[in-house]
């Protein structure tokens, strides 16, 4: 056993640090907040340059064959900057293609999001919100030797950026619901397909309504086998949601923590106070659980291990609150500066809202929890 | 898959075990199932405390974990330890969890005592001691608390004057886990009086049957005299049973406390994660309006939240290991354990009274009592939790001044 990080993640940690400092300064992601595109051409083709944007991806792809605990290692730092853009919506298309695709369609498809000229989304719940199988309700219909797909998805992250769409449908009325589920490949400005920006508390992270009517889509992978890579994809996402998490809340922590040594109350700083103090330890325990949770999913869904589903429900479920709660402390430290539109903390902890809200929430992944223990 | 693990050799998050390590996990799991009596929890009463008819009975089994090498995997051999790593020492509190194992009755010479003379032990110190902490010969306690300074330990205000080749003692401890079965004291007294509070300690190994030595039960919230109060009347003791330099206890007793919360550390979360397994077990049997209580939604999210504690404890705990492995100092995620076991266990405590609901009012000795009326002092116990071994109120401010650099 060695639960820690290799010298090269340690590594690769830095040099994004680093990079973030430089590229994604506070005046940056509000810049980015302000417009629909929540990225620049030129920031999106130093994280290309970078080997970020296909980290995961195997090299015979054009990928950079790294392993999923480096992505953990990299979406740390992205939270810790509170990084906006279309970064996490292209690797869940990515990650479907890989998960799904035939040969030809990871060879098609993920050259071109490793080297920053495609972006991609999953397209995945609907107004219904659901997490599981029978929330998919978008219907798709064979036509002419492919597929036209009729429904709503909402939530939909980018999906106005998006190059090309990994749409989650209804193939057929399985005798479980999971078994009529396939995916399917949209690429932008298909005939019937409608996006619609949509305002969001949390504006780092664009979200869309997609229509689809019958849009015309190529099969991902096979007929009515969609659900099981789907769930990996998801699995893996969250994870990878997490560590993002964990890294804006360290961020949180930070700052409090410095801002309580300065900040002059009674004559003395305020960290000196117990009330205070004591809610810093709190905010750090919270990081700490979560991180230790987090890298131990990691470590669980990259090795494929039979725990790695309740390994992941666990992580979502601490981090989700862990988050929620260290933002919203850091802004009650900071006192009135903290509520202000000028201070970054309102920008992590909405993004701790949104977070929270993605992929399931702590009731959510608890009762998953409840269910894996078997109880 | 394969393939992958061998290149992670280089230090990676990997929870792989060696040829070696899985080795000893089948041998320590072998040995448990066949040393394991099934109705030990019945005959002493399951709890995570000993309770007073439990001694003779914990005092053979440590014994016998002594003899088949499973005791002091960490220590040195010529401390009778067995040179291993933590690795190892997690493997067998992990697999002793899983069999439902009593617990260590000498844990305080086991975790504290004996690491510390070890540390900083005199030659004849090192032979004389650790090995009979091992065995379980000898039992120790820890004289560091006192009625007038609890979480301010420095302002301790036993004296140690010396009188010749000894120093004779005089003063009071309290809260003294084990002192009525003890055979030796871990004493901190203060040995100059006009220095600064913290300068002026020293840490002793005390006879406990040497004269002058009084141990008086202290009957607590749960009706058992488990702590004590232990009374020092013109007590001699030999200046060779100093250990360190005089006037240097403070430190020898933080070195303690270190290997307090590391060796502790392992223990707890296994036997919170047993103690979690028999609540489960309760929720199966209890029904709350006509519902198993593991069917109920409210308490489906109760106990999976619990269950992510504990399992949080045990990852946060790998990191801590995993940097002393390498040689490294544990980080800030070293320090929250003892806190967050405290929360977790008093919440489970509290869960078990919730799920028992108007049982939870019978205690042992009534017919009608759950699990014959062990959780109802379980509960009560650990009420203490967040008090000994540094009050909750304590670790945040270490976690604040020490890990985080708020000032004082």
């Amino acid at each position: 056993m060695d639960f820690g990080f290799s010298q090269e993640q340690e590594q690769i940690r830095a040099t994004a640090r680093k990079f973030f400092e430089n590229e994604c300064k506070s005046e940056f992601v509000r810049a980015r907040m302000a417009e629909p595109a929540g990225v620049t051409d030129d920031f999106w083709k130093k994280l290309g340059e970078q080997g970020w944007l296909g980290l995961v991806y195997p090299e015979e792809y054009g990928g950079t064959g790294l392993g999923f605990v480096d992505l953990t290692v990299l979406m740390e730092e992205m939270g810790r900057a509170v990084m906006p853009g279309p970064f996490f919506s292209t690797l869940l298309g990515g990650l479907a293609i890989l998960e799904a695709g035939s040969a030809d369609q990871k060879k098609e498809w993920l050259g071109k999001i490793s080297d920053g000229t495609v972006k991609a989304t999953l397209a995945w719940t609907e107004p219904s919100a659901r997490w599981d199988a029978p929330g998919v309700t978008t219907t798709a219909r064979a036509a002419g030797g492919g597929f036209t797909l009729t429904g709503t998805k909402l939530f939909v992250p980018d999906a106005h950026l998006a190059d090309v769409l990994v749409v989650v449908a209804r193939t057929s009325e399985g005798k479980r619901a999971e078994d009529g589920v396939s995916l399917f490949l949209v690429p932008r400005g298909a005939k019937g397909l409608g996006t619609k920006l949509l305002p969001t508390m949390d504006q780092t992270r664009k979200l869309c309504e997609v229509k689809l009517e019958e849009t015309p889509a190529t099969l991902l992978g096979t007929k009515d086998g969609g659900w099981a890579p789907l769930e990996r994809v998801v699995q893996r996402a969250t994870v990878a949601l997490c560590a993002e998490m964990c890294g804006g809340a360290q961020k949180v922590l930070d700052m409090t923590t410095e801002y309580a040594k300065i900040r002059v109350a009674f004559g003395k700083p305020i960290g000196s106070y117990q009330g205070v103090k004591h809610r810093a330890a709190d905010m750090l325990v919270d990081v700490e659980n979560a991180k230790s949770l987090t890298y131990y999913a990691a470590w669980a869904v990259d090795e494929n291990v039979p725990e790695s589903a309740l390994a992941c429900s666990m992580a979502k479920a601490y981090t989700s609150d862990a988050y929620r709660k260290v933002s919203g402390a850091g802004i009650q430290l900071h006192g009135g500066i903290g509520f202000t539109w000028e201070h970054d903390l309102h920008l992590y902890f909405k993004r701790a809202k949104s977070s929270e809200f993605t992929f399931g929430d702590a009731t959510y992944h608890r009762e998953k929890v409840a269910q894996l223990i078997s109880l | 898959m394969n393939h992958r693990s061998v290149s992670r050799l280089e230090g990676m998050l990997d929870f792989t075990l060696t040829p070696d390590q899985e080795a000893f996990r089948e041998r320590v799991r072998a040995w448990l199932k066949a040393n394991i009596e099934a109705d030990w929890q019945r005959k002493i009463g399951s709890s995570d405390v000993p309770r007073p008819e439990a001694y003779e009975y914990l005092r053979r089994w440590q014994h016998k974990l002594h003899d088949a090498g499973f005791i002091g995997l960490t220590w040195p051999k010529e401390a009778g330890g067995q040179g291993l790593t933590f690795m190892e020492e997690l493997i067998l509190h992990e697999e002793m969890a899983v069999a439902k194992a009593p617990p260590i009755l000498n844990i305080l010479g086991v975790g504290m005592a004996g690491p510390t003379i070890v540390a900083y032990g005199t030659e004849a110190q090192k032979r004389r001691y650790p090995a009979k902490i091992l065995s379980c010969e000898e039992i120790w306690c820890q004289g560091y608390s006192e009625p007038n300074s609890g979480s301010d330990l420095a302002a301790l205000q036993t004296r140690a004057v010396k009188d010749g080749d000894h120093y004779v003692i005089n003063g009071q401890k309290v809260w003294t886990s084990l002192a009525h079965i003890a055979d030796w004291m871990m004493l901190l007294a203060r040995t100059d009086p006009d220095a600064p509070k913290h300068k002026g300690i020293t840490y002793f190994l005390l006879d406990m049957k040497a004269p002058g030595v009084t141990v008086k039960p202290l009957k607590q919230i749960t009706g058992d005299p488990e702590f004590n109060e232990v009374f020092f009347d013109n007590v001699r003791v030999h200046e060779s049973q100093v250990l360190g330099e005089v006037n240097n206890g403070w430190q020898v007793g933080l070195t303690t406390l270190m290997y307090e919360r590391l060796a502790l550390g392992f223990g707890l979360q296994v036997r919170l994660r047993i103690t979690l397994e028999g609540l489960i077990e309760l929720a199966r049997k209890m029904e709350k309006s006509g519902r198993t209580v593991t069917k109920d939604p409210v308490m489906r999210q109760k106990i999976a939240q619990l269950w992510i504690d504990t399992e949080s404890l045990k990852y946060t705990g790998a990191r801590a290991i995993t940097k002393l492995l390498r040689g490294e100092m544990p980080g800030p995620e070293a320090s929250a354990g003892k806190m967050v076991w405290v929360e977790t266990h008093q919440r489970l405590q509290e869960l078990a009274m919730e799920i028992e609901g108007p049982y939870s009012q019978l205690m042992q000795g009534s017919d009608w009592a759950l699990d014959g009326g062990s959780w109802q002092y379980t509960f009560l116990r650990s009420r203490a939790n967040s008090i000994e071994g540094g009050t909750t109120e304590i670790q945040k401010n270490i976690i604040g001044e020490r890990v985080l650099g708020l000032p004082k």
